[in-house]
């Protein structure tokens, strides 16, 4: 079965690119993005700000069963286009990694269905590559919480 | 010599995973590696010459000090160091789309 989210990342390149096809109506696909409380839900954190316009901002946040921050996100709002579009930076906090660019472009493909195509450019190839690597480093399922203690933040969002 | 198995063997053990999280997110030496793990200094080391004899790090001599790096050229060899990055993307997208079906019939 071909795979429903592809990873687009050629060697030597600071940008990649992720797909994604949704068996959902374009407009559902971009409320997901535009609802803080449907952010909430599936990224799994809490959705401090975001502002859904033109030079606005968001921050998120997430804590821990006890109540530490463990991840902490914000980035500025370049472009805000309904259904279509959003141009936006992203940085993590805490962490040695630059902010990161991110263009978010919403596609119609039936009525029942669409396309989102993620396209986020680094500030370095050496960059990128790291960021590629950190989820298979941390380990999806091994030693997931010991690494976290080790390195003391978590090490993707 | 089979360098993938030798790959996987050296990925196997958590503590080598646990060195390459470390120096996924900035280079640094030796000593500095070491000093985030309980587990004795020699120890370390020896985790750091299996990883650096399989190329997934490398070293780099910055006026008397060692620095280790991480290979992404050799760890994008293998696709599966790459499946873990798409698979957190894929799991998200699941559960948006699951969020979002639930949404639409509740409406």
């Amino acid at each position: 079965m071909e795979k429903r989210t592809k990873i687009n990342a050629e060697a030597g390149k600071q940008e990649l690119q992720i797909t994604r096809e949704f068996d959902l109506p374009l407009e559902l696909l971009f409320k997901a993005y535009e609802e803080p409380e449907i952010v909430e839900q599936w990224m799994g954190t809490k959705v401090l700000k975001l502002e859904n316009k033109k030079h606005g901002s968001w921050q998120f946040e997430t804590t821990d069963a006890k109540g530490n921050v463990v991840f902490k996100a914000n980035g500025v709002i370049h472009e805000f286009v309904p259904n279509r579009k959003i141009t936006r930076t992203f940085e993590m906090e805490n962490t040695p990694f630059d902010v990161q660019l991110e263009f978010l472009e919403f596609e119609k493909l039936t009525d029942d269905t669409c396309k989102l195509n993620m396209h986020i450019v680094y500030r370095s190839v050496a960059l990128r590559d790291r960021m590629l690597l950190l989820p298979f480093a941390q380990g999806i399922n091994m030693a997931h919480n010991r690494l976290q203690d080790i390195v003391g933040k978590p090490a993707c969002r | 010599m089979n360098l993938r198995r030798d790959v996987f063997q050296a990925i196997a053990d958590p503590t080598r995973r646990g060195i390459l999280l470390l120096v996924a997110s900035q280079s640094m030496t030796a000593g500095v590696i070491a000093s985030n793990f309980d587990t004795a200094r020699p120890t370390v080391s020896k985790h750091l010459q299996i990883l650096t004899e399989c190329e997934l790090l490398e070293q780099k001599q910055t006026g008397r000090e060692i620095y280790y790096y991480i290979n992404a050229k050799k760890m994008k060899e293998v696709a599966d160091f790459i499946e873990p990055f798409r698979k957190m993307w894929d799991d998200r997208f699941n559960k948006l789309e699951t969020i979002m079906k639930k949404y639409k019939s509740n409406k």
